[in-house]
């Protein structure tokens, strides 16, 4: 096509904090914020819901296929099924994103929970723990791993994406990809592209390094 | 609700070159394309990977990189790069999006087969070639379908996302919906879109009862 490059870092210069609400640094900040609530509140109620689904055993078929319904459903269809309920607001994306965010933890808690071996359990009653405080002191650490690689694929997906908003008006980073597309402009798209895999890169990083403090035993193990 | 009643009863939605017919046959057409394109590279690829053991990182990577890349991002890159216009650069970032979840799970399925039943099938004389195609993929088969299965849900997904870059189907409805604000035709292409989505899940849940022998689903 044309010889325009790829990127052009003197309209990241200038873009990166120009004050407006298109600054690529508010458009990062935005992004962070959309990508992480539903994944935040997806957590706070897979954890009662797959700790249900442990107890009750007959809840977790309907749950699981409900939730497989859910994921198969394209993100575009859920924002523009939930902009007739809640407008061109933060919330048409945060809210879908939740329920895919859902149907990643929830098999994450009760895999985890199936996870904790018979043996633990029996110790851990043995030693007089009460079952409330034995699922708080035992059973939730020893599921961390599970748990934290479903947090993991939930929120690298969170972050990518919440670009697919953009098309409603509430994409974080993904506005810079319409943005490129309008004006045929390599750069913003570039730059959305790579500061959401980076982005991702890191949550993910982090969410590691997370799973290593949280476990302290795994690496004792591994040392010993 | 009302806005269903008029996308649905609308009778200029059910012909023409616009209507619900042609879009959801194009639909068809392009992710059809796209998922056997993605089919044929990806499952010789995670078998040969799987049975080999040779390029696991590629199958790690693959596997996160499909993850984190934005489905928009990567279309209108690819597309203004390739020149806009015509169908086939659109259909490259859906080919790409599709390989890797079929690549994983054929690799995850080769790999997972019980060591045991690899030795006997090598104990029995078969040799590498008819131990992959007769013991491991028989039994490496439904995780081979969910891979399937989640790159054809990706593909019908990333087709509906591309109308945004030009390309028909279904999801012209609600990128069209949305420039002019007719948010009847938004959620009545979304609704569409979920069926489409939803009859590709249930298709698959089929194939896996015809196709996959009784003895391995068993075992699981």
């Amino acid at each position: 096509m044309t010889d325009e490059p790829l990127v052009r870092w003197d309209w990241i210069a200038r873009n990166w904090a120009n004050g407006g609400p298109t600054a690529i640094s508010a458009l990062l900040e935005n992004h962070v914020v959309m990508a992480f609530l539903p994944v935040l509140f997806g957590l706070v109620v897979a954890l009662p819901l797959g700790l249900a689904c442990v107890r009750w055993r007959w809840l977790y078929q309907p749950t699981a296929a409900l939730m497989n319904v859910t994921y198969s459903l394209p993100s575009l269809v859920l924002f523009s099924i939930f902009l007739s309920i809640t407008g061109l607001t933060r919330s048409t994306v945060v809210i879908p994103l939740t329920f895919f965010a859902l149907a990643v933890l929830i098999p994450a808690v009760v895999d985890g929970l199936a996870s904790v071996p018979d043996s633990v359990r029996q110790s851990a009653v043995a030693m007089g723990f009460r079952p409330a405080r034995r699922l708080l002191r035992v059973e939730l650490p020893v599921a961390v791993p599970v748990v934290l690689a479903g947090l993991r694929v939930a929120t690298v997906s969170s972050i990518s994406l919440v670009s697919v908003g953009a098309l409603i008006g509430q994409g974080g980073l993904g506005n810079l990809f319409i943005d490129g597309w309008q004006r045929q402009f390599y750069t913003p798209i570039v730059v959305g592209i790579a500061l959401i895999v980076l982005l991702a890169v890191l949550a993910d990083g982090l969410l590691v390094l997370a799973q290593r403090l949280l476990t302290p035993w795994s690496r004792a193990r591994r040392t010993a | 609700m009302n806005w269903l009643a008029g996308f649905f009863g609308d009778a200029a939605h059910w012909s023409g070159p616009d209507g619900i017919p042609v879009r959801l046959l194009e639909h068809l057409e392009f992710s059809a394309a796209a998922f056997l394109v993605a089919a044929l590279i990806a499952v010789p690829l995670g078998m040969l990977i799987g049975h080999t053991g040779r390029g696991a990182l590629l199958v790690v990577v693959a596997a996160n990189a499909a993850r984190a890349l934005p489905t928009l991002g990567l279309l209108v890159l690819v597309v203004l790069l390739a020149g806009v216009g015509t169908v086939l650069p659109v259909l490259i970032p859906l080919i790409v999006l599709a390989v890797p979840p079929i690549l994983v799970n054929t690799y995850e399925g080769v790999r997972g087969v019980d060591a045991d039943l690899r030795d006997a099938a090598y104990g029995m004389g078969l040799r590498g070639r008819q131990v992959l195609f007769r013991t491991l993929t028989p039994v490496a088969l439904p995780l081979i379908l969910l891979g399937l299965r989640l790159a054809a849900i990706q593909v019908v997904s990333t087709a509906t996302v591309a109308a945004f870059v030009g390309l028909g189907g279904l999801g012209r409805f609600i990128i069209d919906g949305l420039a002019t604000k007719t948010y009847a035709d938004v959620v009545g292409g979304a609704v569409l879109v979920a069926a489409l989505a939803l009859a590709v899940q249930f298709a698959f849940v089929l194939l896996d009862r015809a196709v996959v022998s009784p003895g391995v689903r068993q075992v699981r």
